[in-house]
């Protein structure tokens, strides 16, 4: 059970815990650059930036941040229920996870779908293509973490549901892709 | 050399006799669990992981070191005679990315931190030693792409891909070349990653933090920067990509976007890149000094926590880069001040260096002269940098040679003079050998000579007003410029030297014993080179770092 240069399970479990704890703060920097040129371009161009937010379709993301919200609680529950040893309750609720990431893309997907259509997507000039370039390259890189992170919960559900630290672990990466969009959606939709 | 035939099998039995190619530590050792391909491309353990790297970047390292002499040769007359503009672009970018990210970023974390750091703490490996290799193989991908970047026509935008110029109007392949670094930046944070896991989680009974290798104390101040400043890159480099590929405009003026935000990103992230690059080297001097004084450090603690100081003050600096980029005249102040902060704890350590120094039993070693080219090189280097920290100077010697100059003694007289030193002090552990001293001094005096030929030169040049990045100039400068490229002729020769005598010495050399420089700590506890799993018995530590005996001044003093 236990890996190579660990003595014990409890050091190598604490190791992994660390390990990912460390890489969620270089996915925090990471997008944290992203949310510096969000505020330059806010501080440069404040008028315009606050006209493109109010285009965007405030209900469709609200609507899409209860779906993560909803998501990260099913995970929450899955992490108390690995500890409970109740594999099969683990197993369900990751895949119910998984499951509101897909719609979660889904939604965003028919989200871009529609603002491609009113022609709002790809406007031609000026600070208001700026704040939409913003926007899909923001939007894109989190659906990007989105995906992976319904991918690793679909694996763990189907292949370790057992293993406690590993579910904890892809449970913290799922809680930070739900706290990166918690961030983007005000900054985006609500900063008006 | 050796007077024992070199055909004939010696007495596996003697272990002095310098005829035996495989002595029994050998046998047991690293170097020799497992003799195929396989075992060396998918190790997991660190010593071999160390080893790929020692190859991978010294091939950089020659790569970039090509492209300097194409420069150096270029520059020898004012006129740009033997590359064309276009060329000369090229060669200075490649130079400044390959040496930068493929050699100076992972040169001592990558080969030294991973194969000591383990030995160091008394561990029998990274926390997570897959993910070791895995972070080698990201490192190769990159370099692949830099290669291709070299064979498909290079870049011209120089390494820092400043905005507009990168995104708007160079042609080369400045998109394939942020890939590379984008790729390689990955590299870096999992190494950095695995190394702060591995130092919290992976030290052995009695390794308490205050019983910590200085050495150890560095890298993990390295890793914190590795871990938190690189994301930062990655997103700007994603953004110049996004904005060549699909006209993303963040940093398009025409948009609205705006060019100086690129360079607010880019040295948030590469002036703690200066600090990845001088702290292994800092943590290197710690430990070649106290082996070569034979004394405790003097001040450890405050030696370790300058580490973590320069890390976090290295930080707030970065608009120390754009005093003449249009930066609010308020901000510049702050910037200024902080950038002579951030010299404080760096000056600590050379003042801890020269009081451990003081009145220790100095072994003239090719160590020790390395160590002590890189504190006179790295003090000079840190002085000239307060210079340009000075907003009314930096408006004078901005974008010159002085600054050139500046970094160069940083990076290539610090740094790069610390990786020597480090392969010349752990190459007997590394591989069980010892080499001639009088090469490793002769090299060490000619990298000294050699290096400030070639950069003083350059301050003057500087001072005088010759921009960087400019290969026609002025015939009375051509002095200077002569003086430095014989210098780096006499650099590239000293370069080469190791590989002569440190290869010999891998078959020939005379053994090494577990512990040939007298040096305390734990990685000279095993025998050289160490065993597969570093410590048969996993040891217990109940003595300070640098545990050398008590100098015998108390006595004498009386
Ligand atoms: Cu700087």
């Amino acid at each position: 059970m236990v890996d190579q240069p660990y003595s014990t399970v409890l050091q190598q479990r604490e190791a992994a815990t660390m390990g990912m704890f460390v890489f969620l703060g270089t996915e925090i920097m990471l997008f944290g650059g992203m949310f510096a040129v969000a505020l330059g371009l806010r501080l440069t161009h404040p008028r315009e930036f606050v006209d493109s937010s109010m285009q965007l379709h405030v209900w469709i993301g609200a609507i899409n941040t209860a779906v993560l919200l909803t998501s990260s609680a099913a995970v929450a529950l899955a992490v108390h229920a690995v500890r409970a040893r109740q594999f099969r309750a683990t197993s369900v609720l990751f895949v119910i996870a998984a499951v509101l990431g897909v719609v979660f893309l889904g939604i965003k997907a028919f989200e871009y779908a529609t603002e491609y259509r009113e022609g709002l997507l790809l406007p031609p000039v000026g600070v208001q293509r700026l704040f939409m370039d913003l926007y899909l390259v923001s939007t894109g890189l989190h659906a990007l973490h989105v995906t992976v992170g319904a991918g690793l919960l679909a694996a763990v559900a189907a292949f370790a549901p057992q293993r406690a630290t590993l579910v904890e672990n892809t449970g913290l990466f799922w809680h930070l892709v739900d706290a990166i969009w918690v961030f983007l959606y005000p900054v985006l939709y609500l900063a008006r | 050399m050796t007077d024992v035939p070199i055909n004939k099998r010696a007495d596996p039995n003697d272990i002095r006799d310098r005829g035996l190619s495989e002595t029994p530590e050998e046998r047991a050792s690293y170097l020799r669990a497992g003799h195929t391909l396989r075992s060396w491309f998918l190790t997991t353990d660190h010593k071999r992981i160390a080893l790929l790297y020692l190859v991978s970047v010294t091939f950089f390292f020659f790569v970039g070191g090509i492209a300097a002499a194409l420069i150096r040769i270029d520059l020898l007359t004012p006129e740009g005679d033997l590359l064309s503009n276009e060329g000369y672009n090229r060669a200075f970018t490649l130079h400044g990315v390959i040496m930068v990210w493929f050699f100076l970023i992972p040169s001592i974390p990558n080969t030294f931190g991973n194969f000591l750091i383990p030995l160091m703490i008394g561990a029998k490996d990274l926390a997570f030693p897959r993910l070791n290799l895995l972070s080698w193989y990201i490192y190769v991908i990159g370099g692949l792409c830099t290669l291709f970047v070299l064979v498909a026509g290079g870049v011209d935008t120089g390494w820092t891909f400043y905005t507009p110029l990168s995104s708007m109007f160079a042609h080369g392949q400045v998109v394939m070349a942020a890939t590379a670094v984008f790729i390689v930046g990955f590299s870096s944070i999992l190494t950095g990653l695995n190394f702060i896991v591995t130092i919290h989680k992976l030290r052995c009974p009695g390794m308490t933090w205050g019983r910590l290798p200085l050495f150890v104390w560095s890298h993990y101040a390295t890793s914190l920067i590795l871990v938190l400043a690189t994301p930062v890159l990655s997103i700007t480099l994603a953004l110049i990509a996004a904005e060549r590929l699909f006209g993303v405009g963040v940093f398009d003026p025409k948009l609205g976007g705006d060019p100086l935000l690129y360079q607010h990103l880019f040295w948030f992230y590469s002036h703690p890149a200066v600090y990845i690059m001088v702290l292994p080297g800092l943590g290197v001097v710690s430990e070649l000094v106290t082996a070569a004084a034979r004394k405790r450090v003097f001040g450890y603690w405050f030696v370790a926590g300058s580490s973590l100081a320069i890390a976090a003050v290295g930080f707030l600096v970065w608009g120390h880069h754009m005093f003449v980029a249009g930066q609010s005249m308020y901000a510049s102040a702050v910037f200024s001040f902080l950038s002579l902060v951030v010299a404080v704890p760096s000056a600590v350590k050379v003042y801890n260096w020269t009081a451990t120094l003081y009145k220790g039993q100095i072994a003239i070693d090719p160590p020790f002269l390395f160590a002590a080219s890189f504190i006179g090189l790295f003090v000079f280097g840190g002085l000239t940098g307060l210079v340009l920290a000075m907003l009314a100077v930096d408006m004078h010697v901005h974008d010159t040679y002085f600054v050139i100059a500046h970094f160069h003694y940083i990076m290539v007289g610090g740094t790069v003079s610390a990786y020597f030193g480090a392969l010349h002090f752990w190459w007997p552990k590394m591989f069980g050998r010892t080499y001639p001293m009088v090469w490793g001094r002769i090299m060490a005096l000619l990298i000294y000579l050699g290096f400030n030929l070639t950069f003083f030169p350059q301050f003057i040049l500087g001072y005088l007003g010759m921009p960087r990045r400019y290969h026609v100039y002025p015939p009375e400068w051509q002095v200077w410029n002569v003086l430095s490229s014989t210098g780096a002729s006499i650099l590239g020769i000293a370069y080469l030297l190791p590989f002569v005598y440190l290869l010999w010495s891998l078959r020939y050399g005379p053994p090494a014993s577990a512990n040939p420089w007298g040096a305390a700590g734990l990685e000279w506890t095993v025998p050289s080179p160490p065993p597969k799993e570093n410590f048969v018995e996993t040891p217990v530590v109940d003595y300070p770092a640098y545990n050398y005996p008590m100098e015998m001044e108390e006595g004498a003093r009386g």
